[in-house]
């Protein structure tokens, strides 16, 4: 009986590891959406921006000389941070402590907001001085690819403040982690973004 | 890998942040003050992005336990766009 019952946990034991081992984060759409935007639409801009690079170098290495170092650098610190933060809140929820991943997620949704508002002033400062899309190639990439990055930051927020009332609530709604870990993957993939733009326009353009 | 999953996402935050510290200060001295014409460093700094969206997808976004095919198609992007941005960068 006891070597039985045993048996059954070792079965059960490893049918759980064989699960972990083959969990798709979120769900499959999720992934779909993540690599197509990645690759249709992020990729083709990095592609384009060599290629205008390639025929106006002196212009886009002003351009660059233009921006603030500093200010993608931070930006970068500060999504990367946010990124950890819906991780550790991940794991909160899987630990079963909502009012934790709360926490961290609030932390991940306020550091992104921490972002727009560099970005607001960042394009401020641009304006201010003059710099517009149609400035040049070299704007006209800046504001379409930070732009357009920009706007799936607040998709992302959008998604975060979701989670975040989730796992605030007093009963956690079905299928909590789930969807859940379909926003992380979603924020993540900002982040990501954004880890190629930061060295592409700022340090090497 | 480590035990405490906590400490290891940590850790992995930690050496982003400190290789974007390197690439920031390496696009400093090479890319500001030098001129337009492809530089290696500036290319090094490029592979090194794509190095870090690989770690953010196994790490954060957890394909380290996704199923094969999944983790096979991030890494062909990571590796696809990769190359052809450096090659771009140091060939066009």
């Amino acid at each position: 009986m006891a070597g039985d019952s045993q048996r059954l946990a070792t079965i059960t034991g490893s049918l759980a590891a064989t699960t972990r081992a083959h969990h798709v984060p979120g769900e499959v759409g999720i992934w779909i959406f993540v690599l197509s935007d990645m690759l249709l639409e992020f990729s083709t801009i990095f592609g384009y921006f060599l290629h205008d690079r390639a025929a106006n170098p002196s212009q886009f290495a002003q351009g660059r000389a233009t921006l603030s170092q500093q200010l993608g650098l931070v930006n970068t610190l500060i999504l990367l941070t946010s990124s950890m933060f819906v991780v550790l809140g991940i794991q909160a929820l899987r630990d079963k402590d909502r009012s934790r991943a709360a926490r961290m997620f609030v932390w991940a949704r306020s550091l992104g907001l921490a972002f727009v508002a560099l970005k607001v002033l960042e394009y401020g400062a641009k304006f201010h001085v003059g710099l517009t899309p149609v400035t040049n190639s070299f704007y006209m990439f800046y504001f379409v690819a930070t732009g357009l990055h920009l706007f799936h930051v607040l998709i992302g927020l959008i998604v975060l403040t979701y989670v975040v009332n989730g796992a605030r609530a007093a009963q956690p709604r079905p299928n909590e982690l789930r969807s859940a870990e379909v926003g992380a993957t979603f924020w993540h993939m900002v982040d990501l973004i954004w880890i190629v733009l930061f060295p592409l326009l700022y340090l090497v353009a | 890998m480590l035990a405490n999953p906590r400490m290891q996402v940590v850790l992995v935050w930690l050496a982003l942040v400190v290789v974007t510290f390197v690439s920031w200060g390496v696009g400093l001295e090479h890319g500001v003050s030098r001129g337009t014409g492809p530089d290696v460093a500036m290319a090094v700094v490029l592979a090194v992005a794509f190095v870090k969206t690989q770690l953010v997808g196994t790490f954060f976004m957890e394909l380290r336990m996704a199923p094969l095919p999944l983790r096979l198609a991030f890494s062909a992007w990571v590796v696809g766009v990769g190359a052809t941005i450096v090659a771009m960068y140091l060939w066009l």
